[in-house]
């Protein structure tokens, strides 16, 4: 087939049909199922995902391009520091005592956010992209679509996150090419943690923030015996369970466990697959490793200043509008406060129907109608004290 | 920053972690749990560098459970914590050490409750009582000083609510809840989450 030639695709579903006979119970066709069987096998890998490797990376990523010892010795060691360089502003990005010199400075300056709410998932960012105290683009945009249901904001090194958005776009539409199904924010957030998972302890910066849509996947109802969350919500008499966390506890996929322990083995295991759900999904993804499920949350340099805001107005019950309008706000103290994050304001909204992108907002102008409205209030107390 | 604490009693084993996952000074999230179910009656604790310890111990939880299915049955506590040790170690001389701190906590049918202390450098202590972090040195001599063999789940659970009320007292960070799980013969249980507003 010319799918199969394009995407260097074996056939492995054939092959492996007649192999699987030992796992009597099964008798559905779908993907997943091979999936989930395949793994007790070693020898087949289903998922090969090409990361882009040239000659020199097939040495460690640490090693390479390693100019002289002496210059390597006297740089400052990252690896131990609690503060992780991309997070805050530095006025000398530094080196990692065993990399290469930075060919050009380069710093880690943005404000993305990202929140959940009745409404779908709500994502905004500035458009500064800047490089060492210069501003080097005005309007680059931050929050990179991946599919018709999945939008990323990128925080980081540019080209970095700019690349592996584009690997993941190709992974996930491979998979859906593959499945007939889209892969779940979920799946997308391990499957970006596990690709970026070799270049821990490089200069890879990324740290990204997905929001998405889950809909209409196939649930192969396989699953018995009784649902547990083993996130520790217990004692539900005594911890309020807001309307979110419910929401929340609803979607989360759980591990169902049969409650006999006489069960066979393949029901068992085919008792844990997930439950596939719809609804919004939001993962912040770093390459070090990091990957948070979540309902809010900022990356960058300027994400103190905006979770300071959105701590304080971000509710589950927002209208779209006000929603939007506390996202912008929020962009925009981080732009007033920071240096390296500014200009205008991207916002996305996702839902179900997929994701729509609201024009660019100059944040300039929301500065001007804030002085107006301080003049004006400064002006109405100044009238108070008059008449009085 | 984060924190781990382990109590051992007669037939049970109580453990308990905090549910701050933070990036520099930034609190991202409020209820992380730091706990991964590797089989019915083991839990492992894990805290360190912020992608090595999810990548260690799912590592390790999946390898337990394909041992479960490639042979029918459990590794017991003492056979998965030298287990996870031996891999820390392997790591530990290569170019990718996993910089993480665990605590294995288990029952098994034949030798009864175990707890597991392991930490960076793959040392393996099996111990009483145990905490990671830097509340451990706030706890540790409370764990000393109140600790018995024979303490019932109730008087464990005391305990561990008078080292969490001292965390609170003197810890410069802020740790506003914890998860606390008890695991016996029955399985593991989930018991109510420990919040500062809590006696």
């Amino acid at each position: 087939m010319a799918l199969q030639d394009l995407c260097n695709f074996q056939d492995i579903f054939q092959d492996s049909l007649t192999k699987l006979c030992f796992l009597g119970t099964f008798e559905k066709n779908t993907a997943c199922d091979y999936v989930s069987s395949l793994s007790t096998r070693s020898s087949t890998s289903l998922f090969n995902f090409y990361i882009p490797a040239a000659e020199y990376l097939d040495e460690s990523p640490i090693q390479f391009g390693q100019i002289s010892n002496i210059q390597s010795s006297s740089a400052i060691s990252s690896q131990e520091s609690i503060l992780s360089p991309s997070s805050l502003p530095t006025s000398l990005p530094f080196a990692s005592s065993q990399s290469v010199p930075l060919p050009f400075p380069m710093s880690h300056g943005t404000t993305t956010l990202a929140f959940m709410f009745q409404g779908g998932v709500l994502a905004a960012a500035d458009t500064r992209s800047s490089c060492s105290g210069l501003v080097a683009c005005p309007a680059s945009q931050k929050i990179l679509p991946i599919h018709s249901h999945l939008v990323g904001t990128t925080s980081g090194t540019s080209a970095d996150c700019a690349l592996w958005k584009r690997i993941l776009a190709r992974e996930l539409r491979l998979y859906q090419l593959r499945h007939g199904r889209r892969l779940s924010t979920r799946g997308a957030a391990k499957l970006l943690s596990h690709m970026l998972h070799p270049f821990k302890g490089t200069e890879l910066c990324v740290a990204a923030t997905l929001c998405g849509w889950d809909g209409g996947e196939v649930d192969d109802g396989c699953h018995a015996g009784t649902v547990i969350d083993l996130r520790g919500r217990g004692g539900t008499t005594k911890s309020e369970m807001t309307d979110q966390e419910k929401y929340l506890d609803t979607l989360n996929e759980k591990v169902s466990l049969p409650e006999t322990q006489s069960s066979t083995f393949s029901e068992q295991y085919f008792a844990r697959k997930k439950v596939s759900f719809s609804g919004p999904g939001l993962f912040y993804v770093c390459s070090d490793g990091t990957r948070l499920q979540g309902t809010l949350f900022s990356v960058g340099s300027g994400s103190p200043y905006a979770y300071s805001i959105l701590d304080q107005g971000v509710r589950w019950g927002l209208t779209v509008d006000e929603a939007t309008s506390i996202a912008r706000e929020a962009v925009y103290r981080a732009t007033y406060r920071d240096a390296y994050s500014g200009n205008c304001v991207d916002i996305y909204h996702i839902t179900s129907n997929g994701w729509t992108r609201r024009t660019r907002e100059d944040l300039k102008e929301e500065y001007y109608r804030e002085k107006e409205r301080r003049r004006h209030e400064g002006r109405g107390r100044q009238d108070v004290t008059v008449s009085e | 920053m984060e924190y781990l604490i382990g109590i051992q009693g007669q037939d049970f084993v109580l453990v308990a972690a905090d549910n701050v996952a933070a990036s520099s000074i930034i609190q991202m999230k409020h209820d992380y749990d730091k706990m991964f179910k590797l089989s019915e009656k083991i839990l492992l604790l894990c805290v360190g560098e912020a992608g090595d310890t999810v990548q260690f111990a799912e590592y390790i939880q999946k390898n337990v459970q394909l041992y479960k299915m490639r042979n029918g049955y459990e590794l017991s506590p003492a056979a998965a914590a030298n287990f996870t040790r031996k891999n820390l170690a392997d790591y530990l001389r290569s170019r990718t050490p996993y910089h993480v701190n665990l605590l294995l906590a288990g029952f098994d049918d034949t030798d009864g409750p175990g707890l597991y202390y392991m930490d960076y450098l793959s040392s393996l202590a099996k111990a009483p009582f145990a905490a990671h972090g830097y509340g451990a040195f706030l706890t540790l001599s409370i764990l000393d000083r109140y600790y018995r063999p024979d303490l019932t789940r109730d008087e464990a659970v005391d305990l561990l609510k008078k080292c969490i009320e001292e965390l609170n007292r003197r810890f410069i960070l802020n740790l506003p809840s914890f998860t606390v799980r008890l695991i016996d013969k029955e399985g593991i249980h989930d018991l109510e989450k420990l919040t500062l507003g809590s006696k």
